[in-house]
């Protein structure tokens, strides 16, 4: 830090000012003048949507080195008109928490802990569960020879707090390979 | 020098030559649901830890208790039966009548609002508010800070410097509203098992350093609205030119009075109170100590001169009586 | 909500749990507007209202009915709203009785299978026949039950043969629904509200004088509903009963009108609308069922006529564009464009009946997707204890909720029940993506979709749900690549070919275009529809969802719709994007008179513009746009050709809006007060206790507590609610794990009077224990001002309010016992949401037993009590003894 001439010195500020009880612009430090809102250093604004209720509240999403430093209301929301909820206010809490899960668990049978996986390995034996199970509780009619084929072996729950494509792609991807209990929060 | 007490324009009084028009809250607490929405945006922008000690508080739905070194929005809820609702009618009417707020001519009425019988005076009532450092005309904490660390900003707000303040704690005592406090440290909050988890809980900002809202200098800066006020849903913080805050709040209690809710007052907006007026204006629905809030705030500088001038005097005397002692004891 | 001239707040609390939202009601409050607020509690809501009007938690029935017969008594009806398009002078089948002539039955119930044959309430042809619906006959109440067919109505009514209606104009004749209406609310009365709800006479007058002053031409009432109506017995009657009521009061299709779903959870329509649901595909399209829809004409002349009026007379269209969005070319018309890679259902397959089969070992597989069962659904322990049995467990959540660790931090393992050592499931944790790490639309309370632009990466190993499921559809695929099994065929033909992004994740908007569905064939073929009346039956389009088709118009992504606010008029139509084709409010035919002029100046929305030769005005108009007021099509044309200048309710299967639904409902054509499955009294309006047509499921592990003055009623003598809490979110995924959120309400707690602290010697601030017929929880007690004891049928019925949003568990920052477990599961039988806002408890000083003493003291609750797996689970209540019949 370059050496501050001693007329940047506060005292002298304060005589040379007027502001002789040192209450004002007189003692600022070099931080205070530079000071400038979070929000201004962004490298990005993107526009999202509360992720709680069902209101649907605008938000700004501020982004600064790949990292979320700040998420407020949209005034430009009809919806909204810039204002948030204390969920809504916490929701950069939500994204950045330090409680977040980052890493895929996996507990194997009557095991206490749990362990690490590879999230690949992960998907891909969760894919071969999913066959096998369909595979042995497959219903292909009823008792009266009509069509059912299906597997009530699988079930899913969830779904309110997902985007529309994502419900979409869930229910056609279990629809397809007949799992039919598929459910979300709208029934709870 | 500046003023001590009395009204004044408080970023001239501190020697901004160029400043802003003085910036202030009104909160409205007739409209307030208590979401506290306005304490997470506050610590959210500010990065201030939590605080509470994961406890139920006893008092309502308010688990937060009071202003703090990491709490700079405070919201208030308190129960009350219709005896207290008559008597706050009463106390506000007769605040009235001895004329403290000067009332114009009500917004012209909707057709909606063509119903204007007084409401009977309801069995229950819940009120919500959320408090704030009040950014007073004359400071007590700036007025006693040693260090400057405690400065008058061009918008006419009080901010602590944290690169200057050195944590000697004599603003604490300062404030008559026991706002501002020195940071401890945050109550760390994770769950016993996820301190092993996550040993990158990020430090807690400013510890040892004295804290209070900031009327959000970073955002007002950058012409941004201070952040409790932008998430407030009902609007029941209001943010503006001091001036015009005021005026609206005038305009509130009149309006409340008129519908019959002569419960309504003003706290803060009387510029020759003990502290100047404050720069956080509020319309309550009681009495301030209901709220928690001193009826009579003062700020222990105000009667400087005065005291100054009553300890020469008492010096004086006491060199008198000593040299009279003195001589006496010789004579 | 801003243009009401009164707001009633009933079954919601509104500015707790939509906070942003109520800023439309202060700002009406602003205005002038009344606000009433009718709840058990006195909430934050009720502090900012006009008036609380505390109730007895659900017993809204009685109350919405007295108001509708207040309504029609006083004659403050809107005469000439009600006659032109409610179905207020259709005339109903001669052999229709009433439940006040059979004891709070209708007729066409079967006890045998406590359901009934609705064919009774249909309407009556002009020919003198009855007007059935179509498809293979009269639908069955238990088989529409079963795929909980209530719901299939999210976007219209059910269906009619067609639409030639018997009407008497003058409203005389006592087989009008008028008439049968009068008749059915003549003894819902102020001194009935007094005695059920425990609602003042002078409060009753306070809220009918409110509704009825502020209703009318020159001014509008709205009604705001949330689960506090929704979750009961009866939950879709008690929304009915406002309908009627807003019917008649002339509120439906009007600014500042109508009745508004306050929903809970950021996409909770969407997901209704692009159903995570079993009994809907995309757009209300009901799952088939087999032996009602086993071929497809089956299946599509059963969801609407052809000679039915309005859009659902299209359905095969929408089937047929469906099911070529999701097997292209493999589906054809020669093979009924694979109806038959659809699987059907034959039953109830909903969350609780799969957590039952789970407990049969007959589920295997389970994924858990951003929700937390073990804390935020019924009977908690069923939940987890389903879990325990399967063989596998995909949770996918931000954090390590309790739904991811009931096998080591669960109440079970405390208790005792069951031991971490010995559970064989398999549990994968999935971390999930939040939604700024994610590109894609929610669908809002009021069918706004909403696009959220990805604003960074997700970190670590966390995914979004579009790019797990797509990989994993992938895998699948790969590894069935070859099959000759014919099962596979569905999944190995499915369009799964999504333009990836350079990590190989799917493009969101590809699938939101895939939605809104293209032309597959001609000039334009390739392009993405406008509307969903561009939908033809004959596979030339696709779309996912048809009531989803514009959201992509011109292959522009309208959900990103951003003019702001402040540049745009109120209805701000360039936000987003709503279904349907961007109307903001529905059947706004009705905001014109029959003659198509506004209603009055005040209220003007759309109108018929007699130069122009169409409907305009501030929205989309909800009508054929050319449809002139007076024109009266042959009702023999079918679909929307044959709507009638003045049906406005175009989704309805007569164009009118039904205050008699003589079709869709399996619990009677008209809502009627049933007591909650547990209730601490006596129906005094019928001798039917509970709702005859719910779904109850007598187990030991879901037992009821005995009601009214049934033996052991006072074992369990108090009545609880649960809710939220503004500084929560559900079942705590997503506040309990945020430091800022838990500080605010950091520990479970019960709301109590002071009267029952007294009487059972409670401690403000100490401890009490909350035990059910199901289990038995712990919660620091607040004593409270808010909680009214309410004198009912001459007793004194005190009520605990229990926020569920704590769970067991050692992750998050705070956790508690969770409300949940003490709920059973009693169901709905139109929509199958279980009662979760009124049952019966006792409460006493201190913490709660651990380990086995805590089912030591349940079983002692229910061994007082005399509770087998019938109680309260009769069909029919005995009328003679007052107490239930076992069957």
């Amino acid at each position: 830090m370059a050496r501050r001439s001693f007329l940047q010195w506060p005292v002298v500020r304060q005589v040379t000012s007027g502001d002789l009880l040192g209450r004002g612009p007189s003692v600022t430090s070099p931080h205070t003048q530079a000071i400038t809102p979070r929000t201004a250093t962004a490298d990005r604004v993107v526009q999202s949507v509360c992720p709680y209720c069902a209101v649907g509240c605008g938000q700004r999403v501020y982004v600064k080195d790949e990292k979320v430093i700040q998420i407020e209301g949209d005034p430009d929301s009809p919806i909204s008109r810039g204002r948030l909820c204390p969920k809504g206010s916490a929701s950069e809490q939500l994204v950045n928490s330090p409680g977040r899960q980052t890493s895929v668990l996996y507990r194997a049978p009557r095991s206490t802990q749990w362990q690490t996986l590879d999230l690949d390995t992960a998907i891909d034996m969760v894919a071969d569960r999913f066959i096998e199970t369909r595979r042995r509780t497959w219903e292909q009619e009823d008792e009266e020879g009509r069509l059912l084929r299906r597997t009530m072996g699988i079930a899913s729950l969830g779904g309110a707090t997902l985007d529309n494509e994502e419900n979409y792609l869930i229910k056609k991807l279990f629809t397809a390979a007949g799992a039919v209990q598929i459910e979300n929060q709208a029934r709870i | 020098m500046g003023q001590l007490s009395g009204p004044t324009d408080p970023a001239v009084d501190a020697h901004w030559e160029q400043h802003e028009s003085r910036k202030g809250f009104f909160t409205d607490t007739s409209i307030c649901i208590g979401c506290k929405a306005c304490e997470v945006a506050c610590k959210e922008w500010n990065h201030n830890p939590g605080d509470g000690n994961l406890e139920l508080l006893g008092s309502s739905y308010d688990n937060t208790g009071a202003l703090g070194a990491s709490t700079w929005r405070h919201v208030a809820f308190v129960e009350q039966g219709q005896e207290r609702i008559k008597e706050a009618r009463e106390t506000g009417r007769a605040l009235v009548s001895l004329g403290m707020p000067k009332f114009g001519p009500p917004s012209q009425p909707d057709l909606a609002s063509a119903d204007t019988t007084p409401p009977d005076t309801a069995d229950f009532r819940w009120l919500m508010s959320s408090d704030v450092c009040k950014h007073c005309t004359h400071a007590g904490c700036l007025d006693v800070c040693p260090t400057g660390a405690l400065f008058r900003t061009e918008f006419g707000t009080v901010v602590v410097q944290d690169d200057v303040c050195n944590g000697c704690g004599t603003c604490v005592a300062g404030c008559p509203f026991g706002v501002i406090e020195r940071r401890s440290d945050g109550t760390a909050m994770v769950a016993s098992e996820r301190k092993e988890q996550h040993t990158d809980h990020p430090d807690i900002p400013n510890v040892g350093v004295a804290q209070k809202c900031t009327l959000c200098y970073d955002r007002l800066v950058d012409d941004e609205t201070p952040a409790c006020a932008k998430a407030c849903p009902t609007t029941s913080i209001k943010f503006g030119d001091h001036d015009t805050m005021v005026e609206t709040a005038r305009e509130r209690v009149a309006e409340l009075h008129a519908q019959g809710l002569t419960e309504a007052r003003l706290y803060g907006a009387n510029e020759l109170d003990g502290v100047g007026g404050t720069g956080s204006v509020f319309l309550l629905l009681d009495e301030p100590e209901v709220y928690g809030l001193p009826p009579d705030p003062r700020v222990p500088t105000a009667d400087l001169p005065q005291m100054y001038r009553r300890a020469g005097m008492a010096v004086a005397g006491m060199v008198a009586a000593a040299a009279f002692a003195f001589l006496g004891g010789k004579a | 909500m801003a243009n009401a001239d009164c707001i009633v707040i009933q079954g919601s609390n509104m500015a707790e749990c939509h906070p942003v939202g109520y800023q439309w009601v202060a700002e009406a409050k602003a205005r002038g507007a009344k606000v009433i607020h009718v709840d058990p509690r006195f909430t934050r809501t009720s502090a900012v209202a006009d008036k609380h009007i505390p109730i007895r938690a659900g017993s809204d029935v009685v109350l919405l009915g007295a108001l509708i017969n207040y309504v029609i008594s006083h004659d403050l009806w809107f005469k000439e709203y009600v006659s032109a398009y409610t179905n207020a002078a259709t005339l109903v089948h001669a052999d229709y009785r009433d439940a006040e002539d059979l004891g709070g039955l209708f007729s066409g119930f079967d006890p045998e299978t406590g359901a009934y044959d609705p064919s009774s309430w249909s309407y009556a042809e002009e020919g003198g026949d009855t007007i059935d619906e179509p498809g293979p006959g009269t639908e069955h109440g238990s088989d529409a039950s079963d795929r909980a067919a209530g719901h299939q109505f999210g976007s219209g009514g059910p269906p009619l043969e067609h639409a030639k209606v018997q009407r008497d104009e003058t409203l005389q004749d006592p087989r009008t629904v008028f008439q049968i209406v009068k008749r059915h609310y003549a003894r819902y009365t102020p001194e009935m509200v007094q005695q059920m709800c425990g609602i003042t006479t002078e409060d009753f007058e306070y809220m009918a004088r409110a509704i009825t002053e502020n209703s009318g031409r020159d001014r509008t009432t709205c009604f705001a509903y949330a689960v506090g109506w929704t979750q009961h017995t009866l939950g879709t009657q008690f929304i009915r009963a406002a309908a009627i009521l807003q019917l008649l009061l002339g509120n439906m299709g009007r600014p500042g009108g109508g009745i508004m779903a306050l929903r809970g959870h950021a996409s909770i329509q969407g997901s209704s609308d692009i159903p995570t649901l079993f009994n809907l595909l995309p757009g209300y399209l009901p799952m088939p069922s087999a032996g009602r829809h086993d071929t497809f004409r089956e299946f599509v002349e059963a969801i609407g006529s052809k000679k039915q009026k309005g859009f659902w007379a299209e359905a095969d269209a929408y089937a047929i564009s469906l099911l070529k969005a999701w097997w292209g070319d493999a589906a054809t018309k020669e093979n009924d464009w694979a109806y038959d890679y659809l699987p059907r259902l034959n039953g109830p397959h909903g969350t609780y009946q799969t957590v039952m089969s789970m407990l049969e070992d007959k589920v295997e597989g389970y994924f858990v997707l951003g929700q937390n069962p073990a804390v935020g659904s019924s009977n908690g322990r069923m939940q987890r204890m389903g879990m325990s049995h399967l063989k596998w467990l995909v949770v996918r959540d931000l954090n390590l909720i309790e739904s991811a660790t009931w096998w080591k931090d669960g109440p079970e393992i405390e208790s005792g029940e069951l031991r971490t050592e010995d559970i064989e499931t398999e549990v994968f944790f999935m971390p999930a993506a939040t939604h700024v790490e994610k590109a894609g639309s929610f669908t809002q309370t009021q069918r706004l979709l909403q696009w959220r632009h990805q604003a960074v990466a997700p970190p670590g190993q966390c995914q979004s749900e579009l790019q797990f499921f797509f990989l994993l559809g992938q895998k699948i695929r790969e590894k069935l690549a070859g099959s000759t099994d014919e099962r596979d065929r569905p999944l190995l033909d499915l369009t799964w070919d999504y333009p990836v992004d350079e990590h190989g994740d799917p493009e969101p908007e590809a699938v939101l275009a895939e939605i809104n569905g293209r032309h597959l064939t001609g000039p334009d073929a390739g392009k993405p529809l406008s509307a969903y009346t561009e939908l033809r039956a004959d596979g030339s389009t696709s779309s996912g969802c048809w009531i989803y088709t514009g959201v992509y118009a011109d292959g522009v992504n309208h959900a990103a719709n951003r003019k702001p606010g402040q540049e745009q008029g109120p209805v701000a139509p360039e936000w987003g994007w709503a279904w349907p084709a961007n109307r903001r409010v529905l059947y706004n035919r009705a905001s014109a008179d029959p003659a198509g002029k506004p209603w009055s100046e005040r209220k003007k929305y759309v109108w018929w513009d007699q130069e122009k030769g169409q409907w305009v005005g501030d929205d989309v108009p909800d009508f054929p746009i050319d449809r002139a007021p007076g024109s009266r099509p042959d009702p023999e044309l079918g679909g929307s050709a044959a709507l009638a200048g003045d049906d406005p309710f175009i989704m309805q299967a007569d164009g009118k809006g039904w205050l008699f639904a003589p079709k869709g409902l399996v619990d009677g054509p008209l809502p009627t007060h049933y007591e909650p499955q547990e209730s601490p009294v006596s129906n005094a309006l019928y001798p039917q206790q509970q709702n005859p047509g719910r779904m109850t499921y007598g187990r030991k592990d879901n037992l009821s507590a005995p009601s009214g003055g049934s033996p052991g009623a006072d074992i369990y003598p108090y009545v609880f609610t649960t809710y939220r809490l503004t500084e929560h979110h559900t079942a705590g995924g997503m506040s309990r794990w945020l430091p800022y959120l838990s500080e605010l309400q950091p520990e479970m707690f019960c709301e109590v009077s002071p009267e029952l602290a007294a009487e059972r010697g409670l401690e403000p601030f100490g401890w009490a224990t909350i035990i059910s017929a199901r289990s038995a929880i712990e919660a620091k007690v607040l004593v409270t001002d808010r909680m009214t004891p309410l004198t009912v049928a001459g007793h004194t019925v005190h009520q605990i309010g229990l926020p569920y949003h704590w769970g067991v568990g050692t992750n998050a920052i705070v956790s508690g016992d969770a409300a949940n477990d003490l709920l059973g599961v009693t169901l709905d039988p139109n929509v199958q949401i279980q009662e979760s806002k009124a049952a019966s408890c006792d409460i006493r000083p201190g913490r709660r037993p651990r380990g086995a003493d805590l089912l030591a003291l349940v079983a002692e609750y229910q061994a007082r009590a005399g509770i087998t797996p019938e109680t309260g689970n009769a069909r029919i209540t005995d009328p003679g003894s007052g107490s239930t019949l076992e069957d």
